[in-house]
C-alpha cells in the first residue's frame, strides 16, 4: 500500500463530503439504492459459485474474479443512459451482470456450454451483450483501451449524446495503446471515459513496482491534457457522483475523463495465481475485507439510512443465491456446442450465407 | 473501358463509396490534408470534408483498435497503413479484436473494416518497410486477405472490400500504384475469393498473386517468344478465401506448376498453394511443384541486390524449364 486512498490527489470537484448529497445521488428511490445492494450481491454469488465450480473442474481456462471489486461495475454502470455503452477486459463478470446479462447465460459461457453468451465460444474473459450496449470482455491487457474509443468516436459520428465507459486495471497502464488511446481522446474530443479500476496489483507486482507515477495513477492525464480525478471505490456514493460528472462532460462537452477508483481483490489475478497469498500478506486481504468490502459498507449505508434491516438483506441474498443455483443448474443440463459450431461465427458474410460468402474457400481443414 | 492507374482506380473506389455509403469513413497518416503519402486519397478530404477524411497521429495500435471499435458500431472505416509492415504494431487491434471479435461473441458482433496500404519489397527502403504479411494475416479465421495486381482488380476489390461484413486486410503495392491499364466504368464490384486466369496457356501454370503476376506474365512471354512454351499465369487476388477451384483447373490442364510468391518461402502463400496440389491434383502432375519466392533473408536495401531478392522472371523461366 503505496499510497493511501486519503493520500490521493484529487483534481475535479467540488465535492460534498457526504457524496450521498451529490445531485446525482439526492433523488435516488429506496427501490434503486436496494437495487445496488442486490446487484452488487448478485456478481458475488454469481463469482462464490462459479469458483466452486471451478475448483472441481467444471470449467476450463481462467477464472479472474471481481470479488471485492463490485461497487465499482455497480456504481458506474448503474448511470448509463441509452447511448452510454462499455467495455472492460478480462476481469469482465462484474461488468456483464451490471449491465443485466443472466447468470444463466454467464454461467452456461464459463461451463463452455453452447447455451453460453458466447455460445461457448468466448470463455470466462470474452462475455458480449452488444443489445446491452456491453462490448467484453477482452483477453490482452489494455486491448479494450483503444476500441472503447473507438465506440465512443461511432457515438459522436452519428450525433448521438452518450458515452463509453472503458474499464481497465491497474496493470494496464503502462501498455503503449492506452497511452495511444489517451492521446487520441483528447485530441479529437472523443466522449470516452477511462476507468482505471485501481485494485493495488497487476498480478503478482505491486503498483510500486510496476509504475513509475508521481501521485496517482490518473494524474497522468494532464500529460494529455484530459480531466481526471481519484475515486474511493468502496463508496457507491462517490463512484456515482464522480462517474456521473464524467458522464456529463462527455454527454455536453464531448470531453474525455480518466477516473481512477481504488479498490481491492480478494482472490488472486485468476484462481490459478499461485503466488495470490505471497505477494501481499493475508493479513492485508483480511484487512480489506473487514475494514473496506463495498457490499458490506453498502448494506450498513442502508440501515443507517433506515431502509434495510436483516430480514430485507436476507430475501435480497437469497434472490441473488437462488439465481446462481439456477444458473449453474442450468449450465450443467445445457449441451456442449456440437463439432461442426467450430467453424461458425468465424465470417459474417458466410454465417448468413450472402453471395460475398460463397465465394472461394474460407476453412482449410483436412 | 478507360485507361487509369492501380492509384487512381482506387480513388475512384474509395470517392465512390464515400459517396454511396455516409458509415464509409477514410482514415490514415497524411490521408487528408496532406493528399496521402502515396496520393491514394488524394482530393478525398478536399471533396468529403474532416468528418468522412481524417488524419491520425503516427499511431497505428490506437487508430487501427479505434476503427475495430467504431467498425463494431456499424461504422465501415478504411483505415490507411502508409505500408502494412506497420501494422507490426498494431497485431494485437487486427488479430486478437478484429479477427477474433466475432468468434468470441458467438457471432453477435461483426466488424466491416477494411484496412489497406502497400505490402511490398522492391522499393529499397530495407527490411522494416518492406514486409509482405498476408501469409501471416490470411493464417487468421475472421479476417479476409485481398491482394490485387491490377487497376481494374484494385478497384472492384476495393468497393467489395467495403461493402464486405467481415474485416478485410487489402494489400496493394507501391510498385503496382503507377501502373496502367483498362478499368470498366460503373459500379464494378469483383467478389472476393475470385482468382482470375490472366493469360491462359497449355503447358505450365504460373500461380501467383500482386506484383508477383506481372513478373509472371512478363515470364510466360518470354517463354512463349524463346522456348515456345505455353504458360498460364492463374492471378489468386484473395488470399482468404482461396478460388482454389481455379487453382486446380489450371493444374489439371497444365499438369505443370510453378508457384510465384514475393513472401519468403518458408510457409509463405504459396507453400499453402503447393500443399492444395499436392493433395488434390497429384496424379494430374507431371513434375514436382515449384517454387520462386523471395531469396529467404529480410530485404536487403542495396538495391540492385533487392532486385534479384524478389521473384524475377529469369528465376521463374528457370523453374519451368527444369521441369519442362
Amino acid at each position: 500500500m503505496s499510497v493511501t486512498r486519503a493520500e490521493k490527489p484529487k483534481k475535479t470537484g467540488p465535492h460534498p463530503v457526504d457524496y450521498a448529497k451529490a445531485a446525482i445521488n439526492a433523488d435516488l428511490t429506496t427501490k434503486q439504492k436496494l437495487g445496488f445492494l442486490a446487484d452488487m450481491l448478485r456478481i458475488r454469488r454469481f463469482e462464490q459459485a462459479s469458483l466452486k465450480l471451478y475448483q472441481q473442474g467444471k470449467m476450463g481456462g481462467f477464472l479472474h474474479l471481481y470479488i471485492g471489486q463490485e461497487s465499482v461495475a455497480v456504481g458506474t454502470i448503474a448511470l448509463m443512459g441509452e447511448h452510454d455503452h462499455v467495455i472492460t477486459a478480462y476481469r469482465d463478470h462484474g461488468h456483464a451482470l451490471g449491465v443485466g446479462m443472466s447468470m444463466n447465460e454467464c454461467m452456461a459461457e464459463l461451463f463452455g456450454k453452447a447455451t453460453g453468451c458466447s455460445k461457448g465460444k468466448g470463455g470466462s474473459m470474452h462475455f458480449f451483450a452488444p443489445d446491452k450496449n456491453f462490448w467484453g470482455g477482452h483477453g490482452i491487457v489494455a486491448g479494450q483501451t483503444p476500441l472503447g474509443l473507438g465506440i465512443a468516436y461511432a457515438l459522436k459520428y452519428q450525433g448521438l449524446k452518450g458515452c463509453c465507459l472503458t474499464f481497465l486495471g491497474d496493470g494496464a497502464v503502462n501498455q503503449g495503446v492506452y497511452h495511444e488511446s489517451l492521446n487520441l481522446a483528447s485530441l479529437w474530443d472523443i466522449p470516452v471515459i477511462y476507468i482505471i479500476e485501481n485494485n493495488q496489483y497487476s498480478m503478482g507486482t505491486s503498483q510500486a513496482r510496476s509504475s513509475a507515477i508521481k501521485g496517482c495513477l490518473a494524474e497522468r492525464a494532464e500529460g494529455y491534457n484530459i480531466d481526471w480525478d481519484t475515486v474511493n471505490g468502496e463508496d457507491l456514493y462517490e463512484v456515482r457522483a464522480k462517474t456521473w460528472e464524467a458522464m456529463q462532460r462527455a454527454h455536453e462537452k464531448c470531453r474525455p475523463t480518466l477516473l481512477e477508483i481504488d479498490t481491492y481483490r480478494y482472490y488472486g489475478h485468476s484462481v490459478a495465481d499461485a503466488n495470490a497469498k505471497k505477494y501481499r500478506s493475508p493479513e492485508e486481504i483480511e484487512f480489506y475485507k473487514q475494514n473496506h468490502d463495498p457490499i458490506t459498507l453498502w448494506e450498513k449505508r442502508l440501515r443507517e439510512e433506515g431502509i434495510l434491516d436483516d430480514a430485507g438483506l436476507k430475501t435480497i441474498d437469497d434472490a441473488a443465491k437462488k439465481e446462481a443455483a439456477t444458473a449453474v443448474q442450468f449450465a450443467e443440463d445445457s449441451p456442449f456446442p456440437e463439432l461442426e459450431d467450430i467453424y461458425s461465427d468465424i465470417y459474417y458474410e458466410v454465417d448468413l450465407g450472402t453471395e460475398a460468402g460463397q465465394t472461394g474457400r474460407h476453412f482449410f481443414n483436412d | 473501358m478507360p485507361v487509369i492507374t492501380y492509384r487512381q482506380a482506387l480513388n475512384d473506389a474509395l470517392a465512390e463509396e464515400l459517396e454511396r455509403d455516409e458509415k464509409v469513413i477514410v482514415m490514415g497518416e497524411e490521408v487528408a490534408e496532406y493528399n496521402g503519402a502515396y496520393k491514394i486519397t488524394e482530393g478525398l478530404w478536399k471533396r468529403f470534408g474532416d468528418k468522412r477524411v481524417v488524419d491520425t497521429p503516427i499511431s497505428e495500435a490506437g487508430f487501427i483498435g479505434l476503427g475495430v471499435g467504431a467498425a463494431m458500431m456499424g461504422l465501415r472505416p478504411v483505415m490507411e497503413l502508409m505500408f502494412w509492415s506497420f501494422a507490426y504494431v498494431a497485431y494485437d487491434q487486427i488479430i486478437n479484436n478484429a479477427g477474433c471479435v466475432r468468434y468470441m461473441s458467438g457471432g453477435l458482433i461483426n466488424c466491416p473494416l477494411v484496412i489497406r496500404g502497400p505490402s511490398n519489397g522492391g522499393t529499397n527502403v530495407g527490411a522494416t518497410h518492406s514486409h509482405t504479411p498476408e501469409n501471416f494475416l490470411a493464417n487468421t479465421p475472421g479476417l479476409k486477405v485481398v491482394c490485387p495486381a491490377t487497376p481494374a482488380d484494385a478497384k472492384g476489390l476495393m468497393k467489395a472490400a467495403i461493402r464486405d461484413n467481415d474485416p478485410v486486410c487489402f494489400m496493394e503495392n507501391t510498385l503496382l500504384y503507377g501502373e496502367q491499364g483498362e478499368v470498366p466504368e460503373g459500379d464494378y464490384v469483383i467478389p472476393i475469393g475470385v482468382a482470375d486466369l490472366k493469360r491462359e496457356g497449355t503447358d505450365v501454370s504460373l500461380i501467383a498473386h500482386g506484383r508477383a503476376v506481372l513478373t509472371a506474365l512478363a515470364a510466360a512471354h518470354r517463354l512463349h517468344e524463346e522456348f515456345n512454351i505455353s504458360a498460364e499465369v492463374v492471378d489468386l487476388r484473395s488470399i482468404r478465401p482461396l478460388d482454389e477451384e481455379t487453382i486446380l483447373a489450371s493444374v489439371r490442364k497444365t499438369h505443370r506448376a510453378v508457384l510465384v510468391d514475393e513472401n519468403k518461402p518458408f510457409c509463405g502463400v504459396s507453400a499453402q498453394i503447393a500443399s492444395l496440389i499436392q493433395e488434390r491434383a497429384f496424379d494430374d502432375l507431371d513434375a514436382p511443384v515449384q517454387r520462386v519466392c523471395s531469396l529467404d533473408a529480410p530485404a536487403i536495401y542495396s538495391p540492385p541486390l533487392e532486385a534479384l531478392q524478389l521473384p524475377t522472371a529469369d528465376r521463374i523461366i528457370q523453374k519451368v524449364l527444369a521441369i519442362s
